[in-house]
């Protein structure tokens, strides 16, 4: 792994920790994937054409250990589900290894250990890391840190990358296509990073976004100014359910009540939208439904057996999108033909 | 009143920095960012709100016996960027300099939101602020993409 690193002499003063007079700015880095700008329209593609090919091996159908000998760490400061299992199903499934940090309540975090002393140590341990964290920038902080690839899982309500690649593979599995899609984001849209990273990318693609949410919960205005820069298509409403008709994808959020500082706001909001299969009826075929989970009541099971429910695939394609990526950032080469290149199992 | 004139409000420095055309009010917040305090040995000389044909009013800074670097002045960038600074020597103006506003701004102003990365005091790695345009100025902040609220900013200079 390239490893240079420039080190340049910068003013400072006393509050700022003596380390910051060295620190690596402008030198070679690691490319890991913080934001979406990461990834070129040609680069996220290519990534989800590897991932269509390993579906059979994110099946367990095929074994194909493209990864074997090296580390994954897992460094999740807050609580998550689908993506942690995800990134370590894909590991394991390449033949890699997984580390984990563990309950932050019982690692050296609660001891007042730095984001940068941590990097330090993990990035010693490991090939690659997948982190979380509830703090906004921290993933290009760890980046800034790491001789090692970053994959963002989260931070804070800034972005989440990995969802979206699986987010555009579950769409383009169902579309054919990326570009000239009608797409609803509806719901959390000021805290939701799923959908601050999806928006990036769908625009970049060419797609017409509404943003369907409580007025307080609007998209941030700096996003919906950087899309607008870049030529998106960008309608904001309060009503979500008139502008079904005619959308091809609906992605549905959570109102996040851990995001919400006062209660009361939080009950204002809270089940804004609630989609169930009598709103249905008058939208497209090949309209479909997406979540990136977990749900509270914006879907009501019954839309779940509907041919437009889509949310427990997109949650399976996290470990695609994220074996696609591991092999993307770590260097590793996807075979054309996986078939012949795997093995049973 | 002429420009000349209001610059003889105070006496010429033997040697020193000059720093002409702040915008009207801004000399105490360019005194703090050049960390220029009352445990400051050298004299210094504050000028407000003196007529100016360029700018109508202005404030001047005069700090003796300190030639100020380019590094520094540079973090005038947020404040006054089209301020003139002469080192003098001699009495006579040794060197002109420009304020430049590179790209990026590192270690002179924190991140405003107080959810970036950056607010925990005790992460070593630099405050790093990108420059995303120039006129008008807007800034954002390197981890977290935050743009930053310029009254606010000049609140959390280092």
């Amino acid at each position: 792994m390239e490893n240079s690193r420039r080190v340049k002499l910068l003013i400072f003063k006393d509050n700022v920790h003596e380390f910051a007079a060295l620190v690596v700015i402008g030198g070679k880095t690691v490319a890991g994937l913080i934001t979406m700008d990461d990834l070129t329209n040609d680069e996220i593609l290519k990534i989800l054409e590897d991932a269509d090919r390993l579906l059979p091996v994110a099946r367990g159908e095929l074994y194909l250990p493209l990864l074997q000998g090296r580390i994954l760490g897992n460094l999740f400061f807050e609580p998550s589900t689908r993506t942690r299992m995800s990134f370590e199903t894909a590991m394991k499934r390449l033949g890699g290894e997984v580390v984990n940090l563990g309950d932050v309540k019982t690692s050296s975090v609660v001891k007042g250990e730095t984001l940068f002393d941590t990097i330090q140590m993990v990035d010693g341990y490991t090939d690659i890391i997948a982190m979380r964290h509830p703090r906004q920038g921290a993933a290009q902080y760890a980046q800034d840190s790491a001789r090692v690839p970053i994959l963002n899982g989260g931070d804070g309500a800034g972005h989440h990358p990995t969802q979206t690649m699986l987010d555009l593979f579950t769409i383009k599995q169902a579309h054919g296509k990326l570009d000239g899609l009608k797409v609803i984001l509806a719901g959390d849209l000021r805290f939701g990073r799923t959908v601050h990273s999806l928006s990036h990318a769908l625009t970049r693609f060419g797609c017409e976004l509404i943003f369907a949410s409580p007025e307080i919960l609007k998209m941030p205005p700096e996003i919906v100014s950087d899309l607008k820069a870049h030529g998106g298509d960008i309608t904001e409403t309060e009503d979500l359910y008139s502008m079904m008709e005619d959308a091809d994808v609906v992605y549905m959020t959570r109102i996040q009540k851990e995001r919400f500082s006062d209660e009361d706001e939080y009950a204002k909001v809270a089940g804004a939208y609630k989609l169930h299969t009598n709103d249905l009826s008058d939208v497209k075929a090949g309209m479909i439904i997406m979540h990136p989970l977990p749900r509270v009541d914006e879907i009501h099971p019954s839309v779940d057996t509907t041919r437009h429910a889509r949310y427990f695939e997109q949650a399976f394609n996290g470990v695609v999108a994220r074996m696609a990526l591991l092999c993307k950032l770590l260097g590793v080469e996807v075979p054309a033909d996986v078939q012949k290149a795997g093995g049973a199992l | 009143m002429s420009n000349e004139h209001s610059m003889r409000r105070v006496t010429a420095i033997r040697n020193g920095t000059v720093i002409d055309h702040i915008p009207q009010g801004q000399a105490l917040a360019v005194l703090d960012m050049l960390g220029i305090s009352d445990a400051t040995s050298v004299p210094v000389s504050l000028v407000m709100n003196v007529p100016s044909k360029k700018m109508g009013n202005k404030d001047i800074i005069k700090v003796e016996d300190r030639e100020l670097t380019q590094g520094e002045l540079d973090r005038l960038a947020l404040v006054a960027p089209d301020a003139n600074v002469a080192i003098i020597r001699a009495y006579t103006v040794a060197e002109k300099m420009i304020i430049n506003l590179g790209d990026e701004m590192v270690n002179v102003v924190r991140c405003t939101m107080s959810n970036c990365i950056t607010a925990n005091l005790r992460e070593p790695l630099p405050h790093r602020m990108k420059v995303v345009s120039r006129d008008p100025l807007e800034l954002r902040c390197h981890y977290c993409g935050r743009p930053q609220d310029l009254d606010k900013l000049v609140k959390n200079v280092i």
